[in-house]
């Protein structure tokens, strides 16, 4: 066990992204092969709620808070209207899938397993060291009100763009 | 922490969005499954800026996040539409762009 973990890794660190990346993969699973809309859409809660306790665990704690409220604040909200306003049928679904979902079986293994190799091949070994304190806020505004300016302006308009795009486009007339 | 932890899982929920994005007829769940996609994106960035210590990366997350929000509402406002005009949202049924 000692010849595994390097003389940086904290246990503690790693046993909870274990516990957290299982349960992600496993709800990530259960979103693309549920029967179930709804049911999908609340597994998808349980994995963006893994990638906020992830972000955590990689001391970016500014990103975790707005993933929790972003995503699964509103965007799931968001999720569960358009399910609602579109569904025809309760309960269990059985046309969900294209005729030939099964080819994406196939495609999606492949590409995992090209990423999986390039990472090994590029990262293994490599410890990240765990920051004595997470990455404040104040490093990150200074980002975002200096280098980042222009985008960040940008952005806020490419959100007012997309809240009255919305507006025209889901409005009955 | 090593770092392939972090970009094998953000690998593994990429590919699962692919599936997702590939098998599903559903526009809503082809929706989730794009979340999916950005999400193990943002964990990517999130890794890197902790092997570099840098916040580039936190700041690169927070653009995901807010484009990803702005992508899921002018989404689901197109699939209403698509909704109200066709009774339907299955996917593969839309073989025009006409209204």
């Amino acid at each position: 066990m000692s010849s595994m973990l390097g003389a940086d890794v904290n246990v503690a660190q790693n046993v909870g992204f274990y516990i957290v990346a299982a349960i992600m993969v496993f709800g990530a699973l259960r979103v693309v092969s549920g029967r179930n809309v709804v049911h999908a859409a609340l597994w998808l809660v349980v994995v963006l709620g893994g990638v906020a306790a992830q972000y955590v665990l990689a001391a970016a704690e500014f990103v975790a808070i707005s993933q929790v409220m972003v995503y699964i604040g509103a965007v799931m909200v968001l999720f569960l209207f358009g399910i609602m306003l579109t569904r025809a049928t309760i309960g269990e679904e059985s046309d969900l899938n294209n005729k030939n979902w099964s080819i994406g079986i196939p495609v999606s293994l492949l590409l995992a397993g090209t990423l999986v190799w390039v990472i090994v091949d590029q990262y293994r070994g490599e410890v990240l060291s765990s920051p004595d304190e997470p990455m404040s806020t104040t490093a990150i505004s200074d980002v975002f009100l200096r280098e980042g300016l222009v985008p960040f302006l940008a952005l806020s308009f490419v959100l007012l763009a997309a809240a009255v795009g919305a507006i025209v486009l889901a409005r009955k007339d | 922490m090593y770092a392939v932890n972090f970009l094998i899982l953000a690998a593994v929920l990429f590919s699962t969005g692919v599936f997702g994005v590939i098998a599903r007829r559903n526009a809503v769940m082809v929706l989730m499954s794009i979340e999916l996609i950005l999400n193990s994106v943002n964990l990517n960035l999130i890794a890197f800026a902790m092997m570099n210590n840098s916040p580039e990366g936190h700041v690169f997350a927070l653009y995901v996040i807010a484009v990803a929000a702005a992508e899921v509402g002018v989404g689901l406002a197109m699939v209403l539409m698509i909704y109200r005009n066709r009774r339907s949202i299955a996917l593969d049924e839309l073989s025009v762009m006409r209204g």
